[in-house]
């Protein structure tokens, strides 16, 4: 079959590999109809994500039809139209039934070299590199899906493909940054970043009731679409002082909850920049921090900064000190989709979450890779373009 | 101290081997002996007398028993069990020396594998098992990175 690899630092190619095999007997493979581009692989793209190998297939946000399932499979036939989750979780360790579904203890096949870059791995993931677990990717004509009975979804009638798929990884990331960030109703939130993970994040924020919610970036389309779309408020942080716009509309307290789906290759204009940027080509620091300092700075006192964008390893002048001196919470996580996705499906079957306008091209797999090369320098308005290996 | 008893009455009960002091040993010798002599232990969300029925060690690990002592006391805060095994002959100290764990020669290796192992199949029914065929070329780096995820799963902190 053909399928989207790896090849080298900012090297993609359309390959002739194997086809999938179902490996444990709670299985399925997968025939993708539809996948789609994320910030996260821009990371392993660029070469900020340790541990890829040539070859490696990369893509974890897709939907597709059950075409071979496992011996012990029971939620699952043949026909199926499914989502699947990004992070694959066994549904009976500890974390798992805590909810915290990317932490499972029992999917990531290469725990020792994250548990000697974390102390304890996180659970497997599809196409993000041997250290969180090696499974292939999802941009392939097949996947293999373990675990399916608990990290495949049903789509209901009502939602479409394209809809469905984004419900694999960008929704529930958003949504679970606006719920364990504890976005509660009269919250003013801000939401750093205006890619798909951003906007479902505020859109998240305002169905948990937030009365105020401001997203930031620098992207003309990404923030129109913002305001449009999703109903949120929007700062060009290239155009004005992203704090003192944020204390001036929220009476010179700060917003309540701040969610950062920005990532480890945050842009800014300041001196920070190239001196981050210099820091990590020199492998000094592996991830620029400048959205997760600005949040962190931004926050109200005894506020909750929710950190969506994902980090490799370490950072430099992490704020510690307005941590600790304005009593913030600081968190994170890989998300826990299979916590949200029921809820999100049934959602957007009743219209009160849409995600259609993220798809803004769609690409044949052969033309993948230049799809990357849109939507890692967002040119022609690119937020998520979405990859059909069956056309 | 109420605790400590209900723990140490849970292994006599099941009759996994008392909760054994570590031995101290002198400064100077301790470090790579203690190293080798720790206890090696998972968590599996699961009941004690599920983890250890009749005494046995549960698969894989039943197959390494004879050089294997163990315990088993239930978890804090309803995680489930906890399951410690460590080698009866706490290996040498060069056994456990970075060129052995890159060799895949230190016998400790083996015992945390299937002590994930066995967690995996007392909470899932089955191990999880990497894709196969491979869709990855040779190249320096890769060997590198493929020889680290071999070794992976007898390394880290379990
Ligand atoms: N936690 C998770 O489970 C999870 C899941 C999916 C994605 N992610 C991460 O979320 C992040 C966003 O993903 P995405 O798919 O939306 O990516 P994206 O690349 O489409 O969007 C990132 C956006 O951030 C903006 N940005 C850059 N620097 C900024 C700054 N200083 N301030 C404000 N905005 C800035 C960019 O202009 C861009 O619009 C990535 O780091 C990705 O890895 C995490
Ligand atoms: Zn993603
Ligand atoms: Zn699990």
């Amino acid at each position: 079959m053909k399928a989207l690899c790896w090849q080298g630092v900012n090297k993609l190619s359309v390959e002739q590999v194997p086809d999938p095999e179902l490996r444990n007997d709670q299985d399925v493979i997968v025939r993708l109809i539809a996948g789609t581009t994320c910030g996260s692989d821009l990371h392993l793209i660029g070469g900020y994500i340790p541990a890829m190998r040539s070859g490696d297939v990369i893509g974890h946000e897709f939907l597709g039809e059950v075409v071979e399932t496992g011996s012990a499979v029971r939620r699952h036939k043949v026909g199926d139209r499914v989502v699947v989750a990004s992070f694959v979780g066994c549904g009976r360790c500890w974390y798992c039934a805590n909810d915290l579904w990317s932490l499972c203890d029992n999917t990531n096949t290469n725990p020792g070299i994250a548990q000697a870059m974390f102390g304890y791995e996180s659970g497997g993931i599809f196409g993000y590199s041997h250290a969180m677990g090696g499974l292939r990717g999802s941009h392939a004509e097949y996947v293999r899906v373990p675990f399916a009975d608990y990290g495949a979804f049903h789509v209901p009638e009502a939602v479409d493909d394209t809809s469905a798929m984004f419900v694999s990884d960008s929704v529930p990331t958003g949504w679970m940054g606006a719920d364990l960030g504890g976005v509660k109703p009269g919250d003013v939130v801000a939401v750093w970043g205006c890619g798909a993970v951003g906007q479902m994040a505020a859109r998240a924020a305002i169905l948990l009731g937030a009365e105020r919610v401001i997203s930031i970036d620098r992207i003309p389309e990404r923030l129109a679409m913002t305001e449009q779309h999703i109903g949120a408020e929007t700062i060009d942080y290239t155009a004005t002082d992203v704090a003192a716009e944020l204390r001036e509309r929220t009476g010179g307290r700060g917003p309540d909850v701040c969610i950062e789906a920005v990532g480890m290759e945050a842009h800014s204009d300041g001196p920070m920049h190239l001196y981050d940027q210099a820091k990590q080509q020199l492998r000094l620091q592996t991830d620029r921090p400048t959205a997760v300092r600005q949040a962190i700075h931004a926050c109200r006192k005894g506020g909750t900064v929710f950190v969506l964008g994902v980090f490799a390893g370490a950072v430099d002048k992490f704020p510690l000190g307005a941590v600790i001196n304005k009593g913030l919470t600081v968190r994170g996580a890989q998300q826990h989709g299979q916590r949200y996705i029921p809820m999100i499906l049934e959602r957007m079957a009743k219209g009160e979450l849409s995600t259609a306008h993220l798809a803004t091209h769609t690409v044949p797999l052969d033309e993948a890779p230049r799809a990357y090369d849109m939507f890692k320098h967002k040119t022609d308005g690119c937020v998520r373009a979405v990859i059909r290996p069956g056309t | 101290m109420k605790r400590a008893r209900q723990v140490l009455l849970a292994s006599a009960v099941l009759g996994a081997g008392a909760a054994v002091a570590r031995k101290r040993l002198p400064r100077s010798t301790a470090e790579p002996r203690e190293t080798a002599a720790r206890w090696l232990t998972v968590t599996i969300n699961r009941a004690p007398t599920d983890v250890m029925p009749g005494d046995t060690l549960p698969p894989p690990l039943d197959g390494l028993a004879d050089r294997l002592e163990a315990r088993v006391r239930p978890a804090p805060g309803d995680r489930g069990t906890e399951l410690a095994v460590r080698l009866k002959d706490a290996p040498q100290a060069a056994a456990t020396s970075l060129p052995a764990r890159l060799a895949g020669q230190d016998p400790r290796q083996e015992v945390r594998a299937a002590l994930r192992e066995a967690k995996s199949l007392l909470e899932t029914g089955e191990v999880m098992r990497p894709d196969t065929p491979p869709t990855t070329r040779e190249t320096p780096g890769g060997k590198l990175i493929g020889m680290l995820a071999r070794r992976s799963s007898g390394e880290g902190v379990l």
